[in-house]
């Protein structure tokens, strides 16, 4: 797998303005959480924006939004922003994570202690 | 004004190189998440990486003193934003299940306005050093707050004073349902063994819920 050899260098607001193109936050139905996982559905073209690019060739399998956000050194809520845009024409998928209710359900701790007790 | 976690050796900042990008199994389905949380320098980072199958990475979000999203073009010349970063890394719990792990960063008040890092998490560990046990009170306040259930671990540091659990339990007010581990945030064993505990008292208060 290969990624652009860019610098994401200068994450100063001016910049971040451009990447979301003014958008500070996702339209609702596109929310993500910090662990839903994304998987890339369509390969990227040479003629998307370059983070959506970037997002595509990292996601050929699963990978959550906070790693997204920590390889392209880009802020949790601008990652969100251009998700929302791959997520609307069906480039990526996302996974949504299991959310512990009021408390989580038995099974699921259970797979945990599991998982863990393999450790 | 503007923060940044001097904590982190992880990632180099800046851009991605091919092949460090660890993906998870095509079968992973769900992930789950428990958030550490704990005072400047108590060993958040050193946990999630005993524990983590990634090295650990960073995350960060942007946020206006009032605390919500990214400020659009406001910030420009007003520099009012503060940036907080987070570790976190990752255990593949099974083929379809896996857990992330979020270390919160030094200035406690600033992880509650992070959005959706307490939600729908299972529940944090409270990293404790002895020496500065005053820090903890602030955290265990705002999680009992938000009703996030939680577990306490002493990190063992050397000439760190050692309390009787009872001592700590009277000095941190804690019920007694509230479990108090100690651990060595560097061993494995030690931090999968704190995790356990928070699972166990999870479990127990979702098997009794009219305990909790």
């Amino acid at each position: 797998m290969t990624l652009p050899n860019q610098r994401w260098h200068n994450s100063g607001p001016e910049r971040l303005y451009v990447i979301t193109a003014g958008r500070s936050r996702p339209p609702e139905e596109a929310v993500v959480d910090l662990v839903t996982l994304i998987v890339a559905r369509a390969t990227p073209q040479p003629s998307m924006q370059p983070e959506h690019a970037a997002i595509l060739r990292m996601c050929h399998a699963p990978l959550s939004v906070a790693e997204i956000s920590a390889h392209l050194s880009l802020p949790m809520s601008v990652v969100t922003v251009l998700l929302a845009d791959l997520l609307a024409t069906d480039r990526v998928e996302a996974r949504a994570p299991i959310q512990a209710a009021r408390l989580p359900d038995l099974e699921l701790l259970e797979a945990v202690m599991h998982g863990l007790q393999r450790l | 004004m503007d923060y940044r976690d001097s904590e982190t050796d992880a990632e180099p900042r800046g851009f991605v190189e091919p092949g460090q990008v660890q993906t998870l199994a095509a079968s992973t389905t769900a992930a789950v998440k428990v958030v550490i949380v704990g005072g400047f320098g108590v060993g958040k980072t050193t946990l999630v990486g005993a524990l983590s199958e990634i090295r650990p990475l960073t995350t960060e979000e942007t946020m206006t003193q009032a605390g919500v999203g990214v400020d659009d073009v406001a910030g420009v010349e007003r520099k009012t934003s503060t940036t907080v970063a987070m570790d976190f890394g990752r255990i593949s719990l099974n083929e379809q299940l896996v857990l992330y792990l979020f270390g919160t960063p030094g200035q406690e008040r600033f992880w509650f306005l992070w959005n959706g890092l307490f939600d729908g998490a299972l529940g944090a560990v409270v990293l404790v050093d002895t020496r500065r046990l005053e820090v903890s009170f602030d955290v265990i306040g705002r999680l009992e707050e938000r009703g996030v259930p939680f577990v306490v671990a002493v990190n063992a540091f050397p000439q760190a004073p050692v309390h009787p659990v009872a001592e700590l339990r009277a000095s941190l007010d804690l019920p007694d349902s509230v479990p108090i581990v100690d651990c060595d945030a560097r061993d494995r064993g030690s931090c999968r063994d704190v995790l356990l505990t928070l699972m166990r008292y999870l479990h127990t208060l979702a098997a009794s819920p009219e305990q909790s």
